[in-house]
């Protein structure tokens, strides 16, 4: 009997292991690879030359709480990092947004259409550089789940206007040349197997061709990156002759239009220009700069930052309770020792430093984990077939990280710290 | 021989609750340089206390403490730190070695505390290993050694930065008699051939015998040893 409960037991254990692996195995192999390498002995040197000998030895001397603790806070950078990134990769539309741009959209909302005849008379106003215009399609490729933000824009304006995209010489003189050409950026083309020369069909959630059918064909001339990482490369665009000539309705409409004025100082001055050429007709217009626009757009998803920001508070109280709590049990198991090191003639300062220095190490090596597990978590979203904006751990996203690395690294240490401070000798020597 | 401690009218007292309890009120001692003192006396007679004034790890509330020519009752927690970092080695009766550091990382602590480069420092925590003949359980943990070996540990730790004076508290009262009269004499040889200035306390009287001179502490006075029994 006592040997069967053995195996039920031995089985149990395997089990548990097997389903907690992906938890602890990336430690074990780095825990491996330090012993195998020879790293753990040089960390030795290395802590033994910077006076760090006995904080390394006392961060090490329980492994289970080292690890748990260092998971946690690992998690919580984690969720911070790629929090933070997907926050960034939004507010990029916002930040990449030029300054001299402004958008022109129906007054009564921007899912109202203005007439094509508007584009040219904006064109006669001064202080403008370029003008071009772009309409929603509603596209969606194969299936109605690939939506997908499609345009049709003014072919010969268009990269004069949205100058961040980036194409071959030869793409441009395709894309111009081409009637049925579209422009795809990279993460939408390698998320659907696009290439140059491909032609594809896609299908308007929204209009329809005069023969009844909602499916157009075109030819993809290129595939557009853009001037920064950031950039938005998730767009499809394509020409609005070919649309206007094949749609069934609403012809000779276009969603908005964008505008280059000669400087941001202008723009106050250009917006009330064009405001007041069509104020008192059918269509009214309201003109905002890009950035303000953009801005309006995704707040109507809602206030993203107050949520990611919550979400990443809430992850960062917890793990300062859990490593606080951790790091005062840990000193308060200590205190017969900190006593014979005071003893010996370790100055109580020497030794609050030492504690600090320890939930510094352990807050600091944690979280730069938990920034490595983010980047390599980036490239995989960045490489996914999905549509997600391109994520890009910024350098204000990795400073942002260390300043909170050593936030919670101070405050986790410094209650335990100052006890450690003021212990006195006798009462920690009669505690033991 | 001149005197490495003198103790003048030493006071100690504390409050506990209304209560003032007074340890000593007029303490007087001299310790010579090289002395082996054994301090015994019935539980609450203040020797711990003694040890911990002379190690500079309490403070009297009233007299005076001199120790080679200098005034320490006086001086500030840190520079009492500095103090006993150079002058005292302190053997506990638990040996108190730190269980994360292997043999020779915890005769090391004390040189921690000095200039002194990571080769030397190496070298002189051989020389306490062998001299406490451990040299070759250098690498041993606290756990993979006896309570004798341990202590014959913490021996090598309180002189690895050769200091004048090794304070002892009950350094024998966890240990066998074989062990206990090996760890006496180490000690014994710690001040005959090396010089160094010992005060034990301890219960025992067989450990005491291993000292040149005993000292009986009742009521916060010394008194003689019949008087003490």
């Amino acid at each position: 009997m006592t040997a069967v409960w053995h195996y039920i037991s031995l089985i149990f254990r395997l089990l548990i292991r097997i389903v907690t692996a992906p938890v602890w195995l990336p430690f074990w192999i780095v825990w491996w690879l330090f012993e195998k390498t020879g790293i753990n002995r040089l960390i030795v040197k290395v802590a033994m030359a910077l006076g760090l000998y006995l904080v390394f030895k006392n961060l090490t001397r329980k492994p289970l709480r080292l690890f748990l603790t260092m998971f946690a806070t690992f998690v919580a950078f984690l969720i911070y990092g790629t929090l933070s990134t997907f926050e960034s990769a939004i507010d990029a539309g916002v930040e990449l947004s030029a300054d001299d741009r402004l958008i022109v959209v129906n007054k009564i909302n921007f899912t109202q259409p203005l007439p094509i005849s508007y584009v040219n008379r904006v064109k006669g106003l001064e202080n403008l550089t370029d003008v071009t215009h772009l309409n929603w399609f509603g596209g969606y490729y194969q299936d109605p789940q690939n939506f997908m933000a499609m345009f049709a824009v003014d072919e010969d304006t268009f990269l004069t206007v949205y100058n961040e995209i980036v194409l071959t010489p030869e793409e441009r003189q395709d894309w111009l040349g081409s009637r049925q050409g579209l422009i795809a950026g990279k993460s939408i083309a390698d998320q659907y197997g696009w290439k140059v020369g491909d032609r594809i069909p896609i299908n308007s959630n929204i209009f329809s061709k005069a023969d009844g059918s909602t499916s157009w064909e075109f030819d993809v001339v290129g595939i557009y990156t853009g001037t920064d990482a950031q950039t938005d490369t998730s767009s499809v665009y394509f020409h609005y002759d070919y649309f206007n000539e094949t749609q069934s309705f609403g012809r000779d409409f276009i969603g908005f239009i964008g505008v280059r004025t000669v400087d941001p100082a202008m723009n106050e001055g250009v917006i009330k220009a064009i405001d007041d050429l069509f104020a008192n007709t059918p269509y009214e217009t309201e003109t905002v700069p890009e950035k303000v626009f953009n801005q309006a757009f995704i707040e109507q998803i809602g206030n993203l930052s107050l949520i990611l920001g919550s979400v990443v508070f809430a992850a960062f109280f917890i793990i300062l309770v859990i490593v606080g709590n951790s790091m005062v049990l840990a000193i308060r198991e200590r205190t017969g020792e900190i006593g014979v090191l005071k003893t010996l003639g370790f100055k109580s300062t020497r030794i609050f430093f030492m504690i600090l220095a320890e939930s510094l190490l352990l807050a600091i090596f944690s979280g730069a984990l938990g920034l490595l597990a983010t980047s390599l978590a980036v490239v995989a979203v960045n490489q996914a077939p999905i549509q997600l904006p391109v994520l890009v751990l910024t350098p204000a996203i990795i400073i942002e990280a260390l300043v909170i690395m050593i936030g919670l690294g101070l405050v986790t240490g410094i209650l335990p710290a100052v006890n450690a401070l003021r212990l006195n000798i006798i009462a920690a020597l009669s505690r033991q | 021989m001149a005197a490495l401690f003198d103790l003048k009218n030493v006071a100690k007292s504390f409050v506990k609750g209304k209560e003032k309890i007074t340890i000593f009120e007029d303490l007087n001692m001299e310790i010579e340089e090289g002395d082996f003192v054994a301090i015994m006396g019935p539980s609450g007679s203040g020797k711990t206390t003694l040890l911990n004034m002379l190690g500079g790890v309490d403070q009297p509330t009233g007299g005076e403490v001199w120790f080679d020519g200098a005034r320490i009752d006086k001086l500030s927690e840190g520079q009492l730190a500095k103090w006993r970092a150079n002058n005292v080695g302190f053997i506990f009766q638990f040996y108190n070695l730190m269980p994360m550091l292997n043999a020779a990382r915890n005769v090391e602590l004390p040189l921690l505390l000095t200039r002194l480069g990571s080769k030397q420092r190496t070298k002189n925590v051989m020389t306490a290993l062998k001299l406490v003949e451990l040299e070759d359980r250098a690498k041993h943990m606290p756990n993979e050694m006896s309570g004798g070996q341990q202590q014959r540990v913490a021996i090598a730790r309180a002189i690895v930065s050769d200091p004048k004076l090794l304070l002892c508290d009950e350094p024998t009262g966890d240990l066998d008699r074989a062990t206990a009269d090996e760890i006496l004499k180490t000690l014994q040889l710690l001040n005959t051939e090396f010089n160094k200035t010992i005060v034990m306390v301890t219960h025992d009287p067989a450990a005491a015998k291993y000292a040149k001179r005993t000292l009986h502490l009742d009521k916060g006075e010394f008194v003689e040893a019949e008087q003490a029994a």
